[in-house]
């Protein structure tokens, strides 16, 4: 699904735009930053109802390329400089987690897969 | 080759604006170095986990990150006050963190685990009142 696809599906508002051809691949929804990190696998968009900077910071580290904040929740001017600097696109929705999930997936986007690491605990 | 020093950083205590500092300098150098990806992103994702904890949890420490035949090996030290109970804090979902720590996601209960899932060695010195000494390595194939 192309990022395009994505602004369309849940009525995004730009905050730091991005190349509407970039590939989503698969995506998260999480508010816990280490539930993030739990999955080193490669994705390509987080969706999350946190604000602060240390969300760009952990989409840094696992190379997340998109940021949707949900339920119209305004990042701070902190977290926008960030992302600016790290080449992190962040975008405003004004549904919900849940309902923002949904969509996606009905859409054809899937999560990523658990590796096995996880499943063998 | 032998062990060499590639970045080291102190880490204040409650400095979470710097949170994430060390772990994303850490990507830039390791991608220098034409370290995997895959690999890098573990590192990262160590990193940045220890980091969390020494601004969250301690009274300050650093971090001293060297690559070595063996891998990319992280020291993460603080001056205290220590984990009480090692084993507790490795259980998914235990946490001592503050209100003010769970609003910005993290103190989940999960940043250890993380850190064990992605190292390929861990050592952790620890105890009531003391200071903790951690040693992580994330192999490099």
């Amino acid at each position: 699904m192309k990022l395009a696809e994505v602004k369309e599906i849940l009525d995004l508002e730009p905050l730091v735009p991005g190349n509407d051809d970039l590939e989503i691949v698969t995506a998260c929804g999480a508010d816990l930053m280490s539930d993030v990190l739990a999955f080193s696998q490669e994705k390509s968009l987080l969706l999350t109802g946190l604000t602060n900077p240390q969300v760009v910071r952990t989409a840094e580290m696992i190379d997340i390329k998109v940021i949707i904040f949900v339920r119209g929740k305004r990042p701070p001017e902190e977290t926008v400089q960030l992302a600016r600097k790290k080449g992190i696109y962040l975008y405003l929705a004004k549904k919900p987690l849940f309902e923002c999930c949904g969509l996606l997936y009905e859409k054809g986007l899937k999560p990523e897969k658990i590796n096995r690491l996880d499943l063998e605990e | 080759m032998k062990e060499q020093l590639i970045l080291e950083k102190a880490i204040e205590k409650g400095d979470f604006n710097s949170g994430g500092e060390v772990s994303s300098k850490l990507k830039e150098l390791l991608r220098k170095l034409g370290v995997r990806s895959e690999v890098i992103r573990k590192a990262a994702i160590v990193t940045y986990e220890l980091e969390m904890n020494v601004i969250i949890h301690s009274e300050g420490g650093g971090i001293r990150v060297t690559i070595a035949p063996e891998g990319i090996i992280l020291y993460v030290e603080d001056t205290g006050p220590g984990i009480p109970d090692l084993k507790k804090a490795f259980q998914p979902g235990y946490s001592t963190a503050s209100d003010e720590v769970r609003e910005m996601g993290f103190g989940a209960g999960m940043g250890l685990n993380n850190v064990k899932r992605y190292s390929d060695n861990l050592d952790i010195k620890t105890g009531p009142g003391e200071a903790t000494r951690i040693r992580a390595v994330i192999n490099l194939s």
